[in-house]
């Protein structure tokens, strides 16, 4: 420890707020250091100072008897149905909200968000895929193929594109549960590394840009395009996934 | 007639909140800085606390008492000393310790009562706030943190910095006054 670092703990040390790893590199560096040591005395000095006894004011008799007096007037000309009993409600109701309102704050600061919940999902299923021979329901490199093999299984249909001219060649797809929904999954390459797309309709109608996020170890970025929610899942960084996306947009969307 | 709950109301407040009535003056005699002012404080503080006695859950009953003295004082200070609250202090200027002054040992055994409270009545008004919660009422900086509505962080760039202050203050007076 030098003196840069010693300084900003010699308070919080006098203070009683240092931590017993912190005390002990502290006063080892006093110790050492007569600067240091100096400011620490310094430190106990002016505390001692601002404690003494005759800076604090005691609160004067008369109004000791002023604040009582007022309060019991209060209380004497408070009848039982009127303005006493409704003071009395509006301090309970006052807690209640709080606490209500404390409640709500923590349970929706706990609670994750839908978009939490989701991206946690779509990660699952892109590991799920990974694990067992589940990748593929359809196996076709071609967007013609995969693209009519979800007619009928799915209540809507996904926009299908190939990517192979910007190294993202189609492999496939299937159909996945997402949101307590059957969703649409393709399969993208990209080296060695699988992109799971999944993709749902919604109700917006206007376009909402690529949202990026990562967790355990995959990167995720969802957009809403054309009332299709899509969400692409990869173990690719999230520089090449940014481009698959990007990519993917600007191929249009086939109807 | 007067209803029961309200009497054993005012029982419970008076024996709960008055014991921490010289805290509450105290603080508002630091913050107000004249015994006129703080009795007006104090008193409404007071009536405010028992208004609101309903809302207290037997948490430190002096650190509640003197929040409201707290907040009290500053919707007084906003209405009769508007000027007070326009020098705000700057929490982000980050305090860069400077290791070289502080060298010179101050000798405050020789601070008699007097002068230290002129010290600390030079300071800005949330310095005072600080150094009378924190060397008077001896809370934590968790406490001050709750009480003051501002972050930890903020408490003790503020404590470090009122006390860097009162250092300068009362050394400067040994220097200017040395013969006494």
């Amino acid at each position: 420890m030098n003196c840069q670092q010693a300084r900003p703990l010699i308070d919080p040390y006098a203070d009683g707020e240092l931590d017993a790893a912190g005390i002990l590199e502290l006063e080892k560096h006093i110790h050492d250091c007569p600067a240091c040591a100096l400011a620490w005395r310094n430190a106990q000095g002016l505390k001692k100072t601002l404690q003494q006894d005759s800076l604090f004011f005691t609160a004067p008799t008369e109004l000791r008897r002023r604040i009582k007096a007022e309060l019991r007037s209060q209380v004497e000309t408070k009848s039982r149905w009127s303005f006493g009993n409704w003071n009395w409600l509006t301090a309970t109701t006052t807690s209640l909200a709080t606490a209500c309102l404390a409640l709500l704050l923590t349970v929706t600061l706990t609670r994750p968000s839908a978009e939490q919940r989701l991206t946690q999902e779509v990660v699952s299923s892109n590991i799920r895929s990974l694990m067992a021979d589940h990748m593929l329901d359809v196996v076709s490199t071609d967007q013609h193929t995969v693209k009519p093999w979800f007619n009928g299984k799915l209540d809507f249909s996904p926009p299908v594109k190939d990517l192979k001219a910007q190294e993202f060649p189609l492999i496939g797809g299937r159909l996945d549960y997402i949101g307590g929904r059957s969703v649409a999954a393709l399969v993208f390459h990209r080296n060695k590394h699988v992109i799971n797309l999944f993709i749902w309709p919604v109700n917006k109608k206007d376009t909402q840009p690529a949202v990026a996020a990562s967790i355990q170890g995959y990167n995720v970025i969802h957009w809403t395009n054309a009332a299709m929610t899509l969400w692409a899942v990869s173990d690719l960084n999230e520089k090449e996934l940014m481009e698959f996306v990007q990519d993917y947009e600007a191929e249009g969307i086939l109807k | 007639m007067v209803p029961v709950d309200e009497r054993e109301r005012l029982n419970l407040f008076e024996q709960t909140m008055l014991p921490h009535l010289d805290a509450a003056y105290n603080l508002a005699r630091w913050l107000a800085g004249n015994d006129h002012d703080a009795q007006d404080v104090t008193q409404e503080a007071s009536l405010r606390a028992f208004k609101f006695f309903g809302s207290f859950r037997g948490e430190n009953a002096r650190a509640w008492l003197l929040t409201i003295v707290r907040n009290t004082f500053y919707n007084w200070l906003r209405k009769n000393r508007p000027p007070e609250i326009a020098g705000e202090l700057d929490d982000e200027a980050m305090m860069v310790e400077d290791v070289s002054v502080n060298a010179e040992a101050i000798n405050l055994r020789l601070a008699d009562a007097e002068t230290v409270q002129r010290a600390i009545t030079e300071l800005p008004v949330e310095f005072r706030e600080i150094v009378v919660l924190r060397e008077m009422e001896g809370f934590s900086y968790k406490e001050i943190a709750d009480l003051s509505d501002v972050p930890i962080g903020t408490v003790m760039s503020r404590l470090a910095r009122a006390r860097k202050q009162l250092q300068k203050n009362l050394a400067g007076e040994f220097q200017t006054g040395g013969t006494k």
